[in-house]
């Protein structure tokens, strides 16, 4: 055995220093910070360090808990990732599935080049031109008295967060996500399609009994993923978007995660969050990965 | 799928249906982003009067531009950001190929627990505080090192790269292995060069995620002097802040950025967003190609 070892590193001693800033990169950047989560059972102060904090077992866990917002936060975070996992989920597959059809090839691939572009915009200008054209005097608001409606100011009022946050989402990436299955479809045999024909299998026949079946397991590995992100919603888009008024809605773990400890300073408290979610979701992502495996013998692992 | 049959009227109106829905849905994704072009180029008076869609800008005007090119945030920003986004994408794409490279060699020993090393990342993170507590630890707060080092590498695109370095044949480095080079030639004279549509790919979704980045370099830069042209339009578009206009502006200059208002915000975000949708469509066919060679289990 350390004789395999001493051999493998004379042999391969220029990939293993190769391997030396990759290892020191992921041991500084990824598995510290790991460590650094035992604040959340200590009272950490900077002045005392990671190891001179005292212990106080599972108190900020206890009073994240017992905290009037806790179920505030669980459920906008569970509500929007579960409204965008409904909506943004089958919108990439059913427009995949609609340019599939298209019979023109360049028709097919400008609408590909198109669909494309928003994901290359940043989310700071997303935002920024949501919250411009949402304000009383924007053009949603034109357009929504034009047709009669009342001008409404979107981002002061909670009941119109969600909307707004999933259907930017869907704008900004549905088209991305079709390139996924496009790939998948590209791959089926024409001589099924051929022979479906044949029998007599129409256009909606084929569709239903060829096409999609082909694009069922990047479905399901795109599904467990998602899934281990259930309680996964970005802090980064939410913070620009929301403010106090509409915390009811907008509120999400990570962005309390990122008020209380960058803002308020709570650095305990705030790791202490931070990691409940992180559990969460990696179980979350075990769960389905073994249902999935079981029911459909596609997994991740 | 070429029609060999005839087409039933009911084919015929899903087709024209289909058609025109994704006419309509392509119309959706471009709008916004022309709005706000023709938008900046409007005279601003007339903007602010204008209500309801633009197709066509109110009286043409390039006082925004002017305005805004005239500013020193912006200008600084702006190389600021082609800085950070030429450096750190380097930077990606050494440590990205250092360890697509080791994890794609077939007898390495402790190759295993590197790749589990590097996947299990993917599953569990420190989260923000331990995270930005270890960059303030190693120093490196407020220095544009904080955030090239700590996102050094994706390991979901160093994944893709590991998974294109294993399609390449053996054959090709054996020979140089023969002739005694090392694995850092081999990396750069061998496996690289072939390995171009993954290396485009890398170079658009690092360099993408640079240039857009915000979050990060507004919770490790202090000095506004550092700041990338993301966080000055963050300020301009969503702190509503036109107050970055007028640093180190002139009094007749305070008056014109009232005059121009809002066509300010628009051309900023045309000069902050134009870049990217520049080197897009030459990276297209790369990009597909490599979010494929994702999608493969690795």
């Amino acid at each position: 055995m350390n004789n395999r070892i001493r051999k493998d590193f004379q042999k391969n001693r220029y990939v293993y220093l190769m391997a030396l800033p990759v290892v020191v990169y992921y041991i500084l950047f990824h598995y510290m910070p790991m460590y650094g989560v035992i604040i959340s059972f200590k009272k950490f102060t900077p002045a005392l360090g990671i190891g001179g904090s005292p212990w106080v077992g599972f108190k900020y866990f206890r009073d994240f808990f017992g905290a009037y917002y806790f179920w505030r936060l669980i459920r906008n975070t569970v509500l929007l990732s579960f409204n965008n996992l409904l909506w943004g989920f089958p919108a990439p597959i059913i427009l995949a599935l609609l340019m599939n059809e298209l019979r023109s090839s360049r028709y097919k691939r400008a609408v590909q080049s198109l669909t494309y572009i928003p994901h290359f915009i940043s989310v700071v200008v997303v935002c920024g031109l949501l919250l411009e054209f949402s304000q009383m005097g924007g053009l949603i608001n034109d357009i929504v008295s034009r047709f009669g409606g009342e001008r409404v100011a979107f981002f002061q009022d909670p009941a119109y967060f969600r909307l707004f946050y999933i259907g930017s989402g869907i704008w900004q990436e549905i088209g991305w996500g079709t390139i996924i299955y496009l790939a998948a479809l590209s791959a089926i045999d024409t001589q099924i399609y051929e022979a479906a024909t044949i029998d007599g299998a129409g256009r909606w026949k084929k569709m239903l009994h060829i096409t999609l079946p082909s694009i069922v397991p990047t479905i399901i590995i795109l599904f467990i993923m998602r899934m281990g992100q259930m309680l996964t919603v970005g802090h980064e888009k939410i913070i620009l978007l929301y403010n106090p008024t509409i915390y009811e809605t907008a509120d999400v773990i990570s962005t309390f995660v990122y008020r209380k400890g960058l803002l308020e300073f709570s650095w305990s408290y705030s790791t202490a969050v931070g990691l409940f979610n992180s559990v969460i979701n990696f179980t979350l992502l075990v769960l389905t990965n073994r249902i999935s495996r079981r029911l459909s013998e596609t997994s991740l692992w | 799928m070429a029609g060999i049959n005839k087409r039933t009227p009911g084919e015929k109106a899903f087709d024209l249906f289909n058609v025109l829905f994704l006419l309509l849905l392509c119309l959706i994704m471009i709008y916004p982003l022309y709005y706000v072009l023709i938008a900046s180029l409007s005279d601003g008076n007339l903007f602010l009067a204008h209500t309801g869609p633009l197709l066509r800008p109110v009286g043409f005007s390039l006082a925004a531009y002017r305005m805004v090119f005239r500013n020193p945030m912006v200008v600084r920003g702006f190389a600021n950001t082609i800085f950070l986004v030429v450096t750190g994408t380097a930077v990606n794409l050494l440590m990205t190929s250092f360890a697509a490279y080791v994890l794609s060699r077939r007898d390495v020993y402790w190759k295993g627990l590197l790749m589990k090393m590097a996947v299990f990342t993917m599953f569990f993170q420190g989260g923000l505080v331990p995270l930005y507590l270890q960059v303030k630890g190693l120093g490196l707060l407020d220095s544009y090192w904080s955030v090239i080092l700590t996102f050094a590498i994706s390991t979901y695109n160093m994944i893709i790269m590991r998974t294109y370095f294993l399609g390449i044949p053996d054959s090709l480095e054996e020979s140089a292995k023969m002739d005694g080079a090392n694995d850092f030639t081999i990396l750069f004279r061998i496996i690289l060069p072939v390995s171009m549509p993954v290396v485009a790919t890398m170079i658009l979704f690092y360099g993408v995620a640079r240039w857009n980045g915000y979050f990060y370099v507004m919770i490790f830069l202090r000095d506004r002097v550092k700041f990338p042209i993301s966080l000055i339009l963050r300020e301009i578009l969503v702190a509503n802040s036109t107050d970055t206009m007028m640093d180190g502006a002139s009094s007749g200059d305070m008056a014109d950025a009232e005059r121009i208002g809002d066509t300010i915000k628009f051309a900023t975000t045309i000069i902050a967003t134009v870049p990217i949708l520049f080197i897009y469509p030459f990276l297209q066919k790369h990009f597909v190609k490599g979010v494929m060679i994702g999608s493969v289990k690795g």
